[in-house]
């Protein structure tokens, strides 16, 4: 039924594909780079590294964000930090570790080579991050700090205070400013993709809207990259930025990129509980806080007693009880189930019931308080003094997580157990592309979050910004040469080609069909009511019956909203609403094939946990016999169909994976 | 969360920067554990509902790191807690029945684009003309073979936290854009990856900070003050000794 994917993996061993792939491919020489043009969409990690780095190459580049300042790109609130394979604390790190905890922590759904190119850049990431002039945290004798991560038994990842995106972010955006300063890039913010242009079967520019004066534009590029993140909004409630969305992924699939395992979903454990109907989004709280909080809930069900007064022995420290090699830092999906399991089981704590402690009381006084008294000399330190010196070590690590988590919910978490419970974070599926990161439609490239390469079926901490900056500073450069090196000879394309023309009146039509329901519910109500549905039946539990209630439940509401939509103002004119309409019209869309996605997967793996396919201490439970594939989504306007990518395993033996 | 807030709204209104703007009035509905962008979220769907158009304004991460909110707020950048952003900034922090006063950053660096939406571009164009170190992709060395002693790192990263929002600029008198040039100039001046353009990076940053028309630093230290990172003012004083350092060699 379909055709064959094919994902040109290098021949060879696992850890010389890359180096042979970059020895042997094609290279564009200097002044046929000048004649190239690239489009790259988005400014994130991955787009603003791809952007810098290829205009220092030589290559014509467009950028494009939808922010006011490329700087704004979600990947700046990224917190705890970046993984590299440094062996800087020289406890038994390595390039196949790396690689090995990235594989079993995605639960085997991921590609090898793919995983091993990400973890061999891993290094390069941190030198080039610091020769931008990075500030990563430091020891005292200069060198650079690193700490445990979820799902790792090294230290691995590098960090600057709990905002580590913020700092990447801002390195890779000064390196494209650089270039936009000497104009090898043009830039273009609070513009939207809203169209990729094919002609002759390739990715030859795109539609963007120009969010200020909500005129549409056609710009032509030589190859197109979709650096545009994930589509963790879908459920509207998320730890994502307000703007972030799927359009142009979406855009792209419905141009003929495939969608690959859409419903790889990753909830992350530790976020702030939401709190009422009003709220927009939700707050994560840093995986690194694992290194030095604990999480407990009370032994006995229902308890009201305030935390401070349940007595150790009362407590359940129930990641500790059930995983004793890894504790508190088993990775996301694991320990996201098993808070809500406990609440399930009536155990939970707060208002709703829908929280667990995460404490840092014992570790601030006997880890740090401790260590601290010694230094200083004081013997027999009573509690209040451990306490003293104990909280000062905890400010400097994760003062700004603490300050966050007090202004959002009045508590003081130096004085009281943060509460904290799952919440959707980022999303392990998306575009799928081979190892040279193209897309199924030649000469469209898909980045960092946007694709669905690396990360199998749950990510690991501090792997995302890894990934975003490997894509764009260090594979993408390397890749797209083998496509441009074909392209010499092609001119830049005049944009009033007949295929720019019949984008712009496509992308023109569904604007003015948006524009024209003029009903009476605001955009806003749609997409709070397609979150719903999207937790509660493609959440952190699916189910064969609750998946089937969804897509029907999908496309009511995606019928409702074509008829009852309201969206105020003009089409040429700043128009907020109208952006939001054209968002959540495609997360409607978006929301159905993630069901559709999650039905056909009969097995548990990762972050997609379906309740009648469990282990009987409710672990996931894989069937690597059927499911050994990506399972990558061909979109047939109002129908998908299923091609699949036979994962191989050939250097990593494929097991039950165990944290125990 | 049961208690409800009655709160009355004075917001700017401005269709774009080629119209006057004017206050309209609004009442809304709020609860003590909104944020204050929750509670403009309640008063634009109520806008909607009764046909009108809502309020536009920027905003984004809604966790106070990308800078993209903004708002003056009863005459205070990100309003009256210090060391917040707008989107950072609970119902809390006022009382039922207040009259709360919204408006854009003002400055003519700044130019409204929509209500409380402005253009803050020229902070890009300023890091363009010289925010960076020259460095590119694969040039670099080994992470740990240049030692950054830990102070030196730790005042390198406070001055980075920078988010670009420019709030400085809005509550200066002046507009001037000294704390956010500084911040960045002190950054990379401290670093040894910074040294090799130390003079050019500052006098090409000053120069394009001042074509974009941001106001002269008369030391009055309101962007310190105002600023949702607290970036010292100790910045404005690096950045004017590297800038007048540059010129004595001169750059």
């Amino acid at each position: 039924m379909s055709q064959k994917l094919d994902s040109k993996i290098p021949a060879g061993n696992l850890s010389d594909k890359w180096t042979q792939y970059r020895s042997s491919v094609s290279l564009v020489n200097p002044a046929n780079k000048r004649n190239l043009e690239v489009i790259v969409v988005g400014t994130g990690l991955a787009g603003a590294s791809a952007a810098a780095t290829l205009a220092e190459m030589g290559y014509k580049v467009k950028a494009f964000c939808f922010q006011d300042s490329p700087r704004r790109a979600h990947s700046i609130a990224a917190q705890g930090g970046i993984n590299a394979a440094k062996n800087y604390q020289n406890d038994g790190d390595s390039v196949y570790r790396l690689f090995y905890d990235t594989i079993k922590g995605g639960d085997y759904r991921a590609r090898e080579a793919n995983v091993h190119r990400l973890a061999e850049v891993s290094t390069n990431i941190i030198d080039q991050c610091v020769a931008q002039g990075v500030p990563f945290a430091r020891e005292y004798g200069g060198t650079l700090s690193n700490r445990s991560f979820g799902g790792t038994q090294v230290q691995r990842t590098f960090y600057a205070a709990g905002q580590t995106g913020q700092q990447l972010l801002l390195g890779a955006y000064s390196a494209l400013e650089r270039q936009v300063g000497v104009g090898n890039v043009k830039m273009y913010t609070r513009h939207e993709m809203i169209e990729v242009v094919t002609i002759d079967g390739k990715a030859r520019g795109i539609i963007a809207r120009d969010l200020v004066s909500g005129k549409l534009e056609r710009h032509f590029g030589h190859a197109v990259l979709l650096c545009t993140g994930g589509y963790g909004n879908v459920f509207y409630l998320s730890t994502n930025a307000m703007g972030s969305n799927v359009t142009a992924a979406w855009k792209a699939h419905k141009a003929g990129a495939y969608f690959a395992n859409p419903c790889f979903t990753q909830i992350h454990p530790t976020c702030i509980p939401v709190s009422g109907h009003y709220q927009s989004k939700l707050t994560l709280m840093s995986e690194s806080l694992r290194n030095d909080g604990r999480i407990w809930v009370p032994k006995a069900q229902g308890d009201k007693r305030h935390p401070n007064d349940i007595p150790e022995e009362e407590r359940d420290y129930y990641l500790e009880r059930r995983y004793p090699a890894f504790g508190n830092l088993v990775p996301r999906d694991v320990a996201s189930r098993a808070a809500k399991e406990r609440c399930d089981a009536g155990y939970g704590v707060g208002s709703s019931g829908m929280a667990v402690y995460l404490d840092f009381r014992s570790n601030m006084m006997n880890k740090y308080g401790r260590a601290e008294a010694t230094k200083a000399g004081i013997e027999n330190p009573d509690e209040a003094t451990l306490v003293r010196l104990g909280k000062e070590v905890v400010k400097e690590k994760y003062g700004n997580l603490f300050d966050m988590y007090k202004q959002i919910t009045d508590e003081d978490p130096y004085e009281v157990p943060m509460r904290i419970y799952p919440a959707v974070h980022y999303t392990m599926g998306g575009l799928w592309v081979d190892y040279e990161l193209q897309t199924t439609v030649p000469g469209l490239y898909a980045l960092g979050e946007a694709n669905f390469s690396d990360h199998g079926a749950n990510r690991l901490g501090a792997s995302a910004l890894m990934q975003g900056l490997a894509d764009g500073y260090f594979v993408i450069p390397y890749t797209v040469g083998s496509y441009l090196s074909k392209e010499i000879h092609t001119k830049a394309i005049d944009t009033q080609h007949e295929a720019f023309e019949a984008a712009e009146k496509r992308a023109s039509e569904r604007i003015e069909k948006l524009m024209g329901i003029q009903g009476k519910r605001s955009v806003e109500s749609y997409h709070r009511e397609l979150g719903l549905i999207m937790w509660d039946k493609c959440g952190m539990a699916r189910s064969e019956a609750g998946l089937k209630e969804a897509i029907e439940q999908i496309r009511a509401l995606r019928e409702d909203f074509y008829k009852n939509v309201r969206i105020p103002g003009k089409v040429n004119e700043f128009n907020p609403e109208l952006d939001k309409a054209g968002r959540v019209a495609d997360f409607l869309e978006l929301g159905e094939l993630m069901c559709v996605d999650a039905l056909n997967r009969n097995e548990s793996c990762g972050g997609h946990f379906r309740e009648e396919f469990q282990t009987e201490e409710g672990e996931a439970l894989r069937d690597d016999d059927k499911f050994a594939y990506v399972a990558a989504w061909e979109n047939n306007g109002d129908s998908w169909t299923l091609h699949k990518e036979e994962l191989n395993y050939e250097n990593i033996k494929i097991q039950q994976r165990s944290y125990k | 969360m049961s208690e409800n807030m009655n709160i009355n709204l004075k917001v700017w209104r401005q269709p774009s920067d080629q119209n006057t703007g004017s206050f309209e009035t609004y009442k809304v509905q709020a609860s003590p554990d909104m944020s204050f962008l929750e509670m403009m979220d309640v008063l634009n769907e109520q806008i909607i509902e009764e046909g009108g158009e809502p309020v536009a304004f920027d905003h984004d991460c809604r966790e106070g790191i990308c800078g993209m909110c903004s708002m003056v707020i009863n005459g205070r950048p990100h309003g009256p807690k210090q060391g917040v952003t707008t989107c950072q900034l609970h119902m809390r922090s006022f009382s039922d029945g207040d009259t709360v006063v919204v408006e854009p950053w003002r400055a003519s660096a700044f130019p409204v684009i929509k209500d409380l939406s402005v253009d803050r571009g020229a902070f890009d164009r300023i890091i363009a003309a010289g925010g960076y170190v020259s460095v590119n992709t694969g040039n670099a060395v080994d992470a740990n073979s240049v030692l950054i002693p830990k102070d030196t790192a730790d005042k390198a990263f406070e001055a980075a936290t920078c988010i670009g929002c420019g709030a400085c600029v809005s509550a200066c008198k002046n507009a001037s854009a000294m704390l956010f040039v500084g911040a960045k100039v002190t950054q990379l001046s401290l670093l040894p990856q910074g040294q090799a353009e130390r003079e050019s990076r500052v006098v090409a940053m000053v120069n394009q900070m001042d074509a974009e028309g941001f106001g002269a630093c008369t030391n009055t230290g309101a962007c310190a003050a105002e600023c949702p990172k607290e970036i010292p003012l100790s910045v404005i004083a690096t950045l004017n000794r590297e800038y007048t350092s540059a010129k004595l060699k001169g750059r």
